[in-house]
């Protein structure tokens, strides 16, 4: 293999007496991307906290071409001349894109301590240039979308001349164009030189952007190759430590002609027009459309957490008017949300807690008791073991401690425990890794079966196409057209979801 | 098209609630009292208002960080007894009784931001407690007995720059300028705002936020400080009860100015300015309009509260009005969408 700029050596770390990596000895190359993948709760994130200074090894070094490198914290790291952009964006949305760029070492006006503004502005210019970002430097980070958020994280990278930038799963909350945008970005990144180290649970875009790749699972290196040594099912079958014969687990029940979500001609001005489907008991519904089509908007105002101007909507029957979230988990519908930090969780608090929130009042049997602990705690142990979710005590430890994946599980969980008549589900894969994905695809039959009618929104039609009995295709703001399983086609339905400005 | 043009300037008219409301309160407390408009008492108003304002200023600071100060009240209290104290017994000239009531107050806000960022106490309750304890320092150096001024501070509290404009009104602006300055112009001003928007980000992105803590709460405790100085120069004594409540006053100051609780938006020029003025010229037109003297108060809390309610309604709205619309309505295309 090539010439490392970053070396592992032997390093572990713990946390609360877990160990999370287990001694791990890795080349990161110089020059090129090495593809990172493994489960949830793998160490991926943890390992390249460590690069990135935000944690420090409990055992064994890194070396940074060749020298004994130990950042204490995220600045050092830039100093060194690594960037690490996270999981979750680190911008300051109230102020300008200048301003996040030089936030922690502002270029002052000679000896006065003011900022000096048009020097920022200048060099903020050049950097959005070279990521292709036409807007000004002076643009608030608020009004602009996650893609273009990226973006201006990657020229912060500029900005310190990183000479090895981290990307932990860039790709989670990006439109088809902004992600291509990000991997040509990426591509010319490395052809200046820079070496890439690249996180994601969409292993065909590893495949494709990937000149090594390494694999980790449960805290080791299981393997580290180029990339001509792996196909996906190696990848998939390394990081399970198993083979996956299918990715799909196979329906079990048929759905039943009892409607459980009757919409009829919702409408929102600028929003959602004219939108009528049906819901039946035990039928998993899928909404397809691409991001901005109006799919989450949809379930939101479903849910009861926007409003719309027009319509009418009948759950199990009964008229449901002035939806608001407490009266639709009252009716038995259950939302997972496709923003899990903003909304589904609550990041400091247990995780059993978290999981308990939604079911709570279900374990207290009248008005004013005590809620009835034990059970409470082994349903929520069941349903925390079923998805698999992994990251140390569920009483103590809080949800911000988990990892990116299982933090999604976490936000499943939450719903399932209620048992909801209705569940509508945005993206839940998102960010999830294979064997996870399997997980929550046979959670969602199961509940089917059970009776459960599912709204299943997502963006990767591929899994839609194999879980769903049926299949909505949204654009702007539309339901375009409808397909039953047997219909299912690829190219058909495609072609619905980019059915827009027909005017 | 004509939706569009009605939104932005709903979303116009939300920006600027409190510059609304002041010409509101202006215009309908002229209204009732002609003699309102006159330039005589709009110079008692920024007179009177110039304490509060200052201590909002430095309770500005504080909010941007998601924090609060409950203490200032306290804190004007304790160092302007112990530099009347210093000026009465030490016969200590003026400069030196004001270096000592701003040291006072700079302590005060240091022993703040001591327990929020070293022993991690959430800013509500440290504040509370120096609050209490501060007021108990003071009454011990005091005995709960008035600290009269000398006359040469009275003095300067009624004279005039220039012969022209009162003195309060100067320190108020100046100090509000050179706030603004800070906040916008100088690097910990703008990482005072990044903190406020989100400490966890601003930690990994490399700030010190415990300095930049550290530095707001020593602000509003000087600040506190010179506001009760200033307010002292005007009154001449300090008396037992100097102080109290005020905190409520700065902290609504500060929120009709724009700032928001939970951090990271606001700004003093104009908005805690515009504020301050606001809450004296509410108080300055009960008094004018005649207005019982023990209703004044419900009614200037009332619009405080209503302010404060409208903007949150404000924030939930303008949150809908940024929200993209996603659909292109085939009949009407032009500028839809843009915001
Ligand atoms: N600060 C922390 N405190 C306690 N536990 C932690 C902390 N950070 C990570 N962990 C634990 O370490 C393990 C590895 O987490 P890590 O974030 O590295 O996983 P990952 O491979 O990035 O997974 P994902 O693909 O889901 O993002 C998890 O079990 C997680 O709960
Ligand atoms: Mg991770």
């Amino acid at each position: 293999m090539s010439d490392a700029i970053l070396t592992f050596d032997h390093v572990e770390k713990s946390f609360f007496g877990v160990r999370v990596l287990k001694g791990i000895s890795l080349d990161v190359p110089r020059g090129k991307v090495l593809g990172l993948v493994g489960e949830n709760g793998a160490g991926k994130s943890t390992l390249m906290n460590l690069m990135g200074g935000v944690h420090a090894p409990d055992r064994g070094q890194m070396l940074l071409n060749g020298a004994p490198y130990a950042p204490r914290t995220p600045s050092d790291a830039n100093a060194a001349g690594i960037a690490f952009i996270h999981q979750e964006l680190n911008l300051f949305t109230n102020l300008s894109i200048a301003e996040n760029i030089f936030i922690d070492g502002f270029p002052r006006l000679r000896w006065l301590p003011m900022l000096d503004r048009s020097h920022m502005r200048a060099r903020t210019k050049q950097y959005l240039e070279a990521v292709e970002l036409h807007v000004s430097p002076d643009t608030l980070v608020e009004k602009l979308s996650p893609g273009e958020r990226q973006l201006v994280e990657i020229a912060k990278a500029l900005s310190f001349d990183a000479r090895i930038i981290i990307f932990d799963e860039p790709t989670t909350s990006l439109t088809a164009r902004e992600t291509e945008r990000l991997f040509r970005l990426i591509e010319r990144l490395r052809s200046d030189g820079a070496s890439i180290v690249y996180i994601s649970h969409i292993l065909p875009d590893v495949m494709r952007l990937a000149d090594e790749i390494a694999v980790l699972r449960d805290g080791e290196l299981v393997a580290h190759g180029d990339k001509e040594a792996f196909t996906i099912n190696r990848m998939i079958a390394l990081m399970v430590g198993r083979a996956i014969e299918q990715l799909y687990p196979p329906r079990r029940s048929a759905p039943t002609t009892t409607p459980v979500l009757e919409v009829q001609d919702i409408s929102q001005q600028g929003i959602v027009e004219a939108i009528t489907f049906t819901l039946h008991k035990g039928e998993i519904l899928g909404v397809f459309g691409l991001m901005g089509s109006g799919r989450s908007e949809l379930a939101r105002i479903l849910f009861g957490l926007d409003e719309h101007a027009r319509g009418e909507i009948r759950v199990a029957g009964k008229p449901y008017t002035r939806p608001s979230a407490r009266r639709s988990i009252d009716a038995g519908m259950a939302f997972v949300t496709e923003n899990r930090r903003e909304e589904g969780l609550l990041m400091d608090i247990a995780i059993a807690e978290n999981i308990g929130l939604v079911a709570l009042p279900r374990y207290a049997a009248a008005t004013v008791t005590a809620v009835n602990e034990r059970r409470y705690f082994t349903e929520i142990t069941d349903v925390a073991a079923s998805l698999a979710i992994k990251g140390g005590e569920l009483r103590q430890q809080a949800v911000k401690t988990l990892s990116g994946g299982n933090q999604q599980k976490a936000v499943i969980a939450k719903w399932l425990l209620d048992k909801p008549a209705v569940l509508i589900i945005d993206e839940p894969t998102r960010g999830v890794d294979v064997g996870a994905k399997y997980e929550i695809y046979s959670i969602i039959n199961d509940l089917a079966a059970a009776g459960t009618g599912v709204l299943f929104i997502s963006s990767e039609l591929e899994e839609l196409m194999g879980v769903c009995d049926r299949m909505l295709v949204m654009s702007n703001g539309e339901i375009q057209a409808t397909f039953s399983r047997d219909e299912f086609e690829k190219e058909r339905i495609l072609r619905a979801a980019f059915r827009e400005n027909a005017a | 098209m004509k939706t569009t043009n009605r939104q932005h300037l709903a979303q116009l008219a939300l920006q600027n609630t409190s510059l609304l409301l002041f010409i509101v309160v202006f215009v309908v407390f002229g209204l009732l009292a002609p003699r309102f408009f006159a330039l005589q008492t709009f110079e008692t108003i920024l007179k009177q208002a110039s304490y509060i304002g200052i201590v909002a200023i430095g309770m500005t600071f504080v909010i941007l960080t998601a924090g609060i100060d409950l203490s200032v009240g306290s804190n004007m209290y304790v160092s302007a007894t112990v530099a009347g104290l210093v000026m009465q017994e030490l016969k200590a000239p003026v400069w030196l009784g004001l270096l000592v009531c701003l040291s006072v107050g700079m302590l005060f806000g240091g022993v703040n931001a001591f327990l929020i960022t070293r022993v991690k106490i959430i800013p509500f309750i440290a504040t509370l407690g120096t609050m209490v304890a501060g007021k108990g320092i003071g009454l011990l150096f005091s005995r709960s007995i008035q600290i009269p001024y000398p006359d040469s501070v009275l003095e300067l509290g009624s004279s005039r720059l220039f012969g022209l404009i009162p003195l309060p009104i100067v320190i108020f602006l100046g100090v509000a300028l050179a706030a603004q300055l800070v906040l916008t112009m100088t690097p910990i001003g703008r990482q005072i705002y990044a903190v406020g928007n989100d400490a966890e980000a601003a930690k990994k992105a490399g700030l010190s936020v415990g300095r930049v803590l550290t530095s707001v709460y020593i602000v509003s405790g000087l600040m506190a400080a010179l506001g009760g100085f200033v307010s002292v120069a005007q009154q001449g004594v300090v008396h037992p009860g100097f102080g109290e409540g005020y905190e409520f006053n700065a902290i609504a100051a500060a929120v009709l100015g724009g700032a928001s609780l939970f951090g990271g938006v606001g700004s003093v020029l104009p908005g805690t300015l515009l504020g301050a003025v606001l809450i004296q010229m509410i108080q300055t037109g009960l008094i004018f309009t005649k207005v019982d003297i023990y209703i004044q108060p419900l009614i200037t809390a009332a619009i405080i509260f209503s302010a404060v309610l409208l903007d949150a309604f404000r924030n939930i709205q303008l949150q809908k009005l940024r929200r993209r619309n996603i659909r292109i309505d085939k009949g009407a295309l032009v500028g839809a969408g843009d915001d």
